[in-house]
């Protein structure tokens, strides 16, 4: 099968500031994938260089294996949907959607008939004589989406296409979303800030920091088995025990103690194991366990979430988030009691920097 | 009911509805003081002659060169249809026309550039444009004199690339050179300020739904620089048709426009009547270009 999008070896330089560095990265036809990071990690660049809005300084990025990197965004067989939309103010909602087909010289009522089709299709049904001002931010969304999937694009580019909505609103454009992505089966390469978002929605998903491509993955891969330290803590919440590896199975604590934690690393890296809250369960301290999956301390604080209460416990130097699910019968641990935090030895993993 | 304390010296006590309206009252009554200044002066030197102006455009000339303000009558609008009346009107309008479409096409392409620039290299070359603005007025249109003139740097050049010796000064040409570099600062920062606030996203988003960049500039760009256009183009078409100093030294007396005929009207023809009559017209066809530019700039005015 082919790649819809090839990405080999990109660089993209602004003076001396290095936005991404030598990535490689092939997203496959029919996929939907997020490009996630902190604002500044080069995700949006990534995205400006897939849509034409940016030259690569160097390096090669094929679409369905036709190399694209020098060719202006009009030649390109891919459409995006801007961060706050960047509807043309001046067209109402039907021209909008028209204006691609417009450009590409289809008739008049062929583009008006799929326009309309298309403002069906995200349910703006009515909508079309309203210019972008007197639209809703959610509306305004679906505009900049049937504006963008008019055109039929190989590949749908979205920078941070939720981010200007609120949260129920989010949540629901985040299904519909993915509904039309599996109904079209076109792929979508989806940039979000937003580690949640990114682990709902996509098939796979990618992580950058500092122009670097970090890891990529399921969301599934990237969470249970996170390649580096920033990962980890990016996604999801987490613990990070200090520690050196000891040997394959173990690492040993910052304050000495020993803990069971899997990794292929040299003795003596440094390394951090991290803990997921939800894996983590509050015990009596007398409660049977293995001691190298376990550690000691004091409860500092309880937060009632409702469905679930987070513990904050001290351990030596440093706090660990526990978070227990709020069951009929669950004990809870009363700030300043002593408890012993343990775990599955199976559910942590050893990060590095 | 008891006296309601102004705002300004109020003492801390529960709201009422009273002292909110009397609240309301005083701001706008300090707003309406703070703008007085400014009706006094341009009801006293702008509206009051304008009502002079429309009374002495419908008076009569008597015999000696003065003015009777009795016996009203339409003799100086009518004169208005003679031909040579009729062409400098006409002849004033194309040139002003003219000035404000070379300004356009010239202005545009730098203000979008301007627009486009990091601030700093902006603020820079907007003081490059304000410089002009240093000078007389009188003084840099003598300035085009030498230029043009006999033996200035212009014949030279056409000398030297074998074209003769050709002279601009007293043509109409000269005129529009003249004008266009007095009024293009007008054309540049409407211009500037109307692109400036444009969302160069929309640019790209245009080119990224297959718009070329002509068409991406057509569909885009100048539609939603429109004020702009028509704020500059209001800016350098109405002080073109009433342009008196410029005309008068760059065109000689070959090229007669409206200013200049009034003033004739007034100093050496000494017809009140008819050079009000003329302001008049003047007037009002600076409002309704305006007016109707506005209109179709989707504004109303």
């Amino acid at each position: 099968m082919t790649s819809a999008v090839e990405i080999a070896g990109i660089t993209k330089r602004f003076g001396d500031v290095v936005a991404v560095d030598n990535i490689d990265l092939t997203i496959a036809d029919g996929e939907f994938f997020a490009l996630l990071g902190p604002s500044g990690c080069g995700k949006t660049t990534t995205l400006r260089m897939i849509a034409g809005l940016e030259f690569p300084t160097q390096g090669s990025l094929k679409i369905f294996g036709d190399e694209v990197g020098t060719l202006p965004p009009n030649k390109r067989p891919v459409n995006t949907v801007f961060q706050n939309y960047a509807l043309f103010p001046h067209l109402n909602a039907l021209d909008n959607v028209a204006f691609g087909l417009k450009m590409q010289g289809v008739d008049k009522s062929t583009a008006r008939r799929r326009a309309l089709e298309t403002i069906d299709l995200v349910q703006l049904t009515g909508m079309d004589a309203r210019k972008p001002s007197e639209l809703s931010g959610g509306q305004q969304q679906r505009v900049a989406l049937a504006r963008a999937l008019v055109n039929q694009p190989k590949v749908l580019l979205l920078d941070e296409p939720l981010g200007a909505l609120d949260l129920k609103l989010r949540q629901e454009m985040q299904g519909e979303l993915k509904n039309l992505q599996q109904n079209l089966g076109v792929s979508f390469v989806f940039v979000t800030h937003d580690q949640e978002e990114a682990l709902t929605m996509s098939d796979r998903m990618a992580v950058m920091n500092d122009g670097k491509l970090l890891q990529v993955g399921t969301p599934e891969e990237i969470y249970e088995h996170p390649s580096n330290r920033f990962v980890a803590d990016f996604i999801g919440q987490t613990n990070l025990l200090e520690g050196r590896v000891l040997d394959s199975e173990t690492v040993c604590l910052a304050n000495g103690e020993h803990v069971t934690g899997i990794s292929d690393l040299p003795r003596g890296s440094e390394v951090a194991v991290s803990l997921r809250p939800e894996r983590a369960h509050l015990g009596p301290l007398d409660e049977i366990h293995s001691r190298q999956a376990a550690v000691d301390g004091v409860v500092e604080s309880v937060t009632y979430l409702g469905n679930a209460r987070v513990y904050h416990v001290r351990f030596d130097w440093m706090v660990i988030e526990v978070r227990e699910e709020n069951r009929p019968g669950s004990t809870l641990h009363e700030p300043g009691t002593s408890v012993s935090v343990s775990w599955d030895p199976s559910a942590v993993s050893v990060v590095a920097d | 009911m008891t006296a309601v304390k102004l705002p300004s010296d109020a003492e801390a006590a529960v709201a009422t509805p009273e002292f909110e309206a009397a609240a309301i009252r005083q701001e706008s009554r300090r707003g309406f003081l703070l703008a007085m200044p400014s009706y006094a002066y341009l009801v006293l030197f702008f509206a009051v002659p304008l009502v002079i102006v429309v009374v002495y455009s419908f008076a009569t000339r008597n015999r000696f060169g003065g003015t009777d303000l009795s016996g009203w009558n339409l003799a100086s609008y009518a004169r208005l249809s003679e031909p040579i009346v009729r062409d400098i009107l006409f002849r004033s309008l194309w040139l002003a026309l003219l000035t404000t479409l070379i300004c356009l096409v010239i202005a545009y392409p730098f203000a979008y550039y301007l627009a486009t620039r990091t601030p700093v290299v902006r603020n820079l070359m907007l003081v490059f444009v304000m410089i002009p603005f240093w000078t007389n007025f009188l003084v840099r249109n003598y300035a085009w004199r030498v230029i043009l003139g006999n033996d200035g740097p212009f014949t030279d050049v056409t000398e030297a690339i074998g074209l003769g010796e050709r002279e601009l000064l007293f043509s109409k040409t000269a005129v529009v050179l003249g004008l266009v570099y007095s009024f293009l600062p007008f054309m540049i920062l409407p211009l500037y300020a109307a692109i400036e606030r444009i969302d160069k996203r929309l640019l790209e988003a245009s080119r990224d739904l297959y718009a070329s960049g002509w068409q991406s500039f057509r569909k885009v760009l100048l539609p939603l620089s429109m004020p702009g256009v028509i704020a500059g183009s209001i800016l350098v078409f109405v002080p073109s048709l009433g342009a008196y100093v410029t005309p008068d030294i760059l065109g000689g007396s070959k090229t007669t426009l409206l200013g200049s005929y009034i003033v004739t009207q007034f100093l050496t023809a000494r017809n009140w009547p008819f050079g009000a009559a003329l302001s008049f017209v003047l007037m009002a066809v600076m409002l309704t270009t305006t007016v109707v530019y506005f209109r179709k700039g989707g504004r109303t005015l």
